[in-house]
């Protein structure tokens, strides 16, 4: 399955993630006290810098990442228009797009790979209390697995509703994808049980 | 120990394919995302521990940078972004509407309705504004004005999760973890 993770290499690529994600913790908290409206432009202004740096690709692909807040943006700039405190509107606009933009820079740069490895060794003491980090890892496994498998299933029944029905598809298609699901872990548990259970 | 472990995965796939299936329209044609209800099937139907685990696995995933949730969204930005309240809520609600259909003794579909009532909406809404309204900078009034166009279509989604579960409750009633 697709990840977020850019393909075009940067040297972020080969960072190691536990110090990525500790570091994004950091200056995250560090953004979210920022008072000063120019100094968050500046933030701002460094963190478009870096995604620039790594290259124009990846800077576009860092754009489209961010295109789900615009409603929120164009929110802000209603709310902040009507009430003309524009300085604090663009502060909380630029904190917002300067913590995303951030989070997402991690994401973008880091494998899934090495963000599976980060939990695995994060649950590690865990495995005293009785939770198996290797459970965990099945669990992970069998999303990324299914979820394909369970989009291929709905997507034909959606095209057998269509081939039997004038109507549109509606939410009773809900129903039969998941007893699909259902008695897929049916079966898998009965499988992985068979090879000698986790 | 591996039925758990399959129905919780399992579910969480269910999560992501309701939210990335683009067909489904509700009664007025207007096509609007499914993926809250799933995380009202995990509870309802797998029970509070298993639904909440599984809508937690389904979340940690999220944050390892899949797009599972709707229009492709995932990574970390969403967890700094306005919708951050939701995301952090949704294992939240499974697990308060499966525990509603674990401790009453309704029918299964009435208890299963009252339960994405209590915790798909009034909860998971509940850390949906909260969030939005640290993010944004606004009062809680007014940051749940902004969500206000969300709540009938999440009530009409609590009522098809209360169908739904009596269906799945009728045809595999062995698979009803919530009322095992």
């Amino acid at each position: 399955m697709l990840t977020l993770t850019s393909p075009l290499e940067t040297p972020l690529h080969r960072v190691a993630a536990g110090p990525k994600l500790i570091g994004l913790a950091v200056v995250s908290i560090g953004v979210f006290s920022l008072q000063n409206l120019w100094l968050i432009l500046a933030v701002g202004g460094v963190v478009a810098g870096v995604y620039l740096a790594f290259g124009l690709g990846f800077a576009r692909y860092g754009a489209k990442m961010l295109r789900p807040l615009w409603p929120f943006l164009a929110i802000l700039g209603l709310w902040h228009g009507w009430t003309g405190e524009w300085a604090l509107g663009l502060a909380i606009a630029g904190k917002m797009l300067v913590a995303v933009g951030l989070a997402n820079l991690v994401t973008m740069t880091t494998r899934l790979d090495d963000m599976i490895g980060v939990i695995e060794r994060a649950a590690a003491p865990l495995a005293r209390l009785g939770v198996q980090p290797r459970v965990l890892a099945v669990a992970i496994a069998l999303v990324i697995r299914f979820t394909p498998v369970l989009m291929d299933k709905a997507g034909q029944l959606g095209q057998a509703w269509r081939a039997r029905s004038a109507r549109r598809v509606n939410w009773r298609i809900v129903l039969p994808i998941s007893l699909m699901a259902l008695d897929d872990a049916d079966r898998v548990a009965e499988a992985i049980r068979a090879r000698g259970g986790l | 120990m591996e039925k758990n472990v399959t129905y919780i995965a399992l579910f969480a796939a269910l999560i992501a394919v309701l939210g990335l299936v683009p067909q489904i329209s509700l009664a007025s044609g207007v096509p609007i995302t499914a993926q809250s209800l799933g995380v009202m099937l995990c509870g309802t139907v797998l029970g509070a521990k298993r639904g909440g685990l599984a809508v937690l696995l389904f979340v940690g995933l999220v944050a390892l940078g899949l797009p599972l949730l709707s229009g492709g969204r995932g990574g970390l930005g969403v967890f700094a972004g306005p919708s951050v309240g939701f995301v952090i809520g949704f294992p939240i609600a499974a697990f308060i509407a499966g525990l509603v259909v674990e401790k009453t003794r309704a029918a299964i579909g009435i208890a299963a309705f009252g339960g994405a009532l209590i915790g798909g909406v009034v909860v998971l809404y509940l850390f949906g504004i909260t969030g939005m309204a640290l993010i944004l900078g606004k009062s809680w009034p007014a940051a749940s004005l902004l969500v206000a166009a969300y709540i009938p279509g999440d009530l009409i989604k609590a009522v098809l999760a209360g169908f739904i579960t009596q269906g799945l409750a009728k045809l595999r009633p062995e698979a009803l973890l919530s009322r095992a």
